[in-house]
């Protein structure tokens, strides 16, 4: 890659972290009910809401009843969402007239949307009305972003509480969320993406994306207007718009680890988990960057020389392209602005990796930074054992109910994405399978590691819907029901583990740091933080990668 | 029970105000401040040429260039049915442009010429693509190449000072702008 690529790449990092503490600091006022600058505009428009839901804000929630608001408005919203899919057909806006999904693409879908999964069985311009777009997948890109963060926030609350069970009111988090952050970044955002080229109209040959490509990347979601998503020139026009939707991406699961030192009185915490998360996906960035400039066995074969263009836009290039390949799957963004299936052999392992770590390099918006505490709660209790002492995290005791929590939420997902693939080898998911050889094999792989850990890219040959252009449309039952319940799994599971830990840590007295703490804001700690993600998740899929990526990239052969 | 209750109304709240009146709300603003842009700028999406020899070629496309029912080439980079299909898009190159340019052979031609896009619809083909296209289009159309090569370099796009992405040209734009030549 040239030098103008790395320095591009470069100049993104340094502005994501220019961002962080702004952005950062911005939201923990919004979660801490202080003052800002936006209350004057916001305020009475708040205060409706919580009138409009009957609920009273200063009521505060034990973790039960939190995590038993996040579940019902979660079926709630499923269920609406779900209903709007299969009766498509007599919406307005529908130019195309398109049909209502089958019950099997829209349980799918369904579920990708409430999950923030936004993995994309269904085909964009192709299935979908601009109703379903903007009625159905654009709220859940607002609401599901928002309670991921609304969680993390609760849990950023638990771990700073003195006294008391209480880890916030579900509803005011969710609602601070859309209106003090999710939409006013949308609306100047989105506008400015419309001046740009993003198209914005209710004609029959457009769509209302620019309003639906804005918070797809701010909320981690990723599912495309377009089946071939960021890459439409109509959904990403230029180098620009590449550029700021790419910081769109990360912006809140950075900010985020911002808002959590902060929250606990330590900013130092917030960038010990910053600086874990940046080195992780500096090196996953370099890695694809360098595959990339190379070609491919398949251009080799065929005489070509050059970088590997193949599934690329020419106004990204290798740089942008790599690049979002990268911070994509390391957010559980999922969006893309190239074909994944079109990376080169490690260029792709890349990409899965991130995904298996458990979406905590960033990963999505709040669940990345729930993830990650989870792993740095593994961290001091494994650095506990080394030195023989009990563990403390931010000074609360971690014991074993904790613990036992932790490792639930931490090795269950990697489970659904083992037991997934290795199901789907077999005879009923094999009609979902496009490429031959290992590339069919990293097919599945990728799709059930993508749906399980709620990221939503894929190697897209693999599919769960056919849409011939002289037979009917249908589903392909097992595809869309297997991954539909690992994407339900794959979020509420964890969100539930993390719930619980909160509700354990809650209660428990702060001891005063003392000369034997174990620092959780220092150096020291995210080398330990880096090694209990590398060692517990990513080991767990070795022999997995190595049947699919690692021997495409390691061969020139053709299969 | 209550908290079903609380859940519905949220739902039909939420899908109320950021289902219809933010999207809507923003297609009508952008309609009124950006009109050309909301409505999609033709040049974005590439076209087809490939039926007039004397215009410059747009990247390999599976999809014929449809804006409007998009996917991906989806072959992994050790496929066989790829190296087969990028054969068969290098041989077509070379038909196309050796007897313009003696001498070209596979290993020359940039990347992108050759290559499906993501989208399919990519309106832009590289500087050096388009280089070599110049003798083919110069000699077609009767223009000499010295004009073409400077119509070339007045539609190189290169944004942020270098920084963003590789010397490109738009296809679509370099063709409006070389029929107008005389």
């Amino acid at each position: 890659m040239t030098a103008a690529g790395w320095i591009e790449i470069a100049l993104y990092l340094a502005i994501l972290t220019a961002l962080t503490p702004v952005l950062g600091g911005y939201m923990a006022r919004v979660y801490r009910s202080e003052p800002v600058f936006l209350d004057r505009l916001i305020g009475p428009v708040e205060r409706l809401t919580y009138r409009l839901l009957g609920v009273d804000p200063a009521r505060g929630q034990d973790w039960k009843a939190y995590a038993k608001s996040t579940l019902v408005f979660s079926a709630v919203s499923w269920g609406l969402l779900y209903l709007i899919l299969r009766t498509q057909g007599i919406h307005p806006f529908n130019p195309s007239g398109l049909d209502s999904g089958t019950w099997d693409l829209s349980f799918n879908t369904a579920s990708s949307f409430v999950t923030n999964t936004n993995w994309q069985f269904y085909g964009g311009e192709t299935t979908l009305s601009f109703f379903s777009q903007m009625a159905g997948l654009t709220v859940q890109n607002f609401v599901s972003a928002a309670v991921g963060i609304a969680v993390a926030v609760a849990v950023i609350r638990a771990l700073a509480a003195r006294s008391g069970r209480e880890i916030g009111s579900f509803y005011p988090d969710v609602v601070r969320t859309i209106l003090y952050v999710l939409l006013p970044i949308s609306i100047v955002v989105g506008l400015f993406l419309a001046s740009q080229g993003v198209i914005a109209s209710l004609a029959g040959d457009g769509g209302p994306v620019a309003s639906q490509e804005v918070i797809k990347q701010l909320g981690t979601n990723g599912g495309g207007f377009f089946n071939v998503n960021a890459a439409h020139p109509f959904e990403n026009p230029t180098w620009l718009t590449g550029f700021v939707e790419a910081l769109l991406i990360l912006l809140i699961p950075a900010a985020l680890t911002s808002t959590y030192g902060r929250m606990v009185g330590n900013r130092r915490q917030g960038w010990a988990l910053y600086a874990a998360m940046l080195g992780l996906l500096a090196v996953g960035i370099v890695v694809v960057a360098i595959a990339e400039s190379d070609p491919t066995p398949a251009m080799h074969a065929a005489g070509i020389t050059g970088s590997n263009l193949e599934g690329k836009e020419l106004r990204f290039g290798i740089p942008s392209t790599s690049l979002w390949a990268v911070i994509t799957t390391a957010a559980s963004n999922g969006s893309v602005n190239g074909a994944m299936e079109s990376l080169s052999g490690i260029g792709g392992l890349i990409p899965m990796a991130n995904m298996q770590t458990g979406e905590v390099i960033f990963g999505g918006v709040g669940s990345g930074l729930y993830g990650m505490l989870m792993f740095a709660i593994l961290g001091v209790f494994l650095s506990g054992l080394m030195v023989g002492r009990t563990p403390e995290f931010l000074g609360k005791k971690i014991e074993a109910r904790e613990i036992k929590l932790t490792v639930f939420g931490t090795i269950g997902v990697p489970l659904l994405v083992l037991l997934g693939t290795a199901l789907s080898m077999m005879k009923w998911g094999k009609v979902s399978i496009y490429d031959s050889g290992p590339q069919g094999f990293s097919e599945s792989l990728y799709a059930y590691t993508s749906q399980a850990n709620n990221n939503g890219s894929a190697f897209a040959g693999y599919t769960g819907f056919v849409q011939p252009s002289d037979a009917p449309q249908f589903g392909i039952t097992y595809a869309d029901l297997a991954g539909g319940l690992a994407m339900l799994a794959g979020r509420f599971l964890p969100l539930l583990a993390v719930l619980a830990i909160a509700g354990a840590l809650v209660e428990k007295r702060v001891t005063p740091t003392g000369a034997g703490t174990f620092r959780t804001d220092s150096p020291t700690f995210v080398v330990v933080l880096v090694a209990v993600i590398v060692i517990v998740a990513l080991l767990t899929f070795v022999p997995a990668l190595l049947l699919g990526p690692v021997v495409q990239g390691m061969t020139d052969q053709l299969f | 029970m209550r908290e079903l209750r609380i859940a519905a109304v949220a739902v039909i709240a939420f899908t109320v105000v950021l289902g219809l009146a933010y999207p809507l709300a923003m297609t009508g603003v952008a309609q009124v401040a950006f009109p050309r842009a909301a409505d999609g700028k033709t040049e974005l999406i590439g076209k087809d040429y490939s039926k007039d020899a004397s215009l410059f070629q747009s990247r390999p496309s599976v999809t014929g260039y449809a804006p409007d029912a998009t996917f991906f080439n989806n072959q992994g980079p050790n496929q066989r049915d790829l190296a087969d299909q990028l054969k068969g898009y290098v041989d077509d190159y070379l038909k196309r442009e050796r007897p313009f340019t003696p001498g070209l052979t596979a290993a020359k031609v940039p990347s992108d010429a050759v290559t499906t896009s993501a989208s399919g619809v990519d309106p832009l083909i590289s500087e050096d693509n388009a280089r070599i296209q110049a003798n083919r289009v110069a000699r077609e159309r009767g223009l000499s190449l010295q004009r073409v090569l400077v119509l070339i370099d007045d539609h190189v796009q290169q944004p942020l000072f270098g920084l963003g992405g590789p010397k490109s040209v738009n296809v679509v734009k370099l063709n409006d702008a070389l029929k107008e030549m005389r």
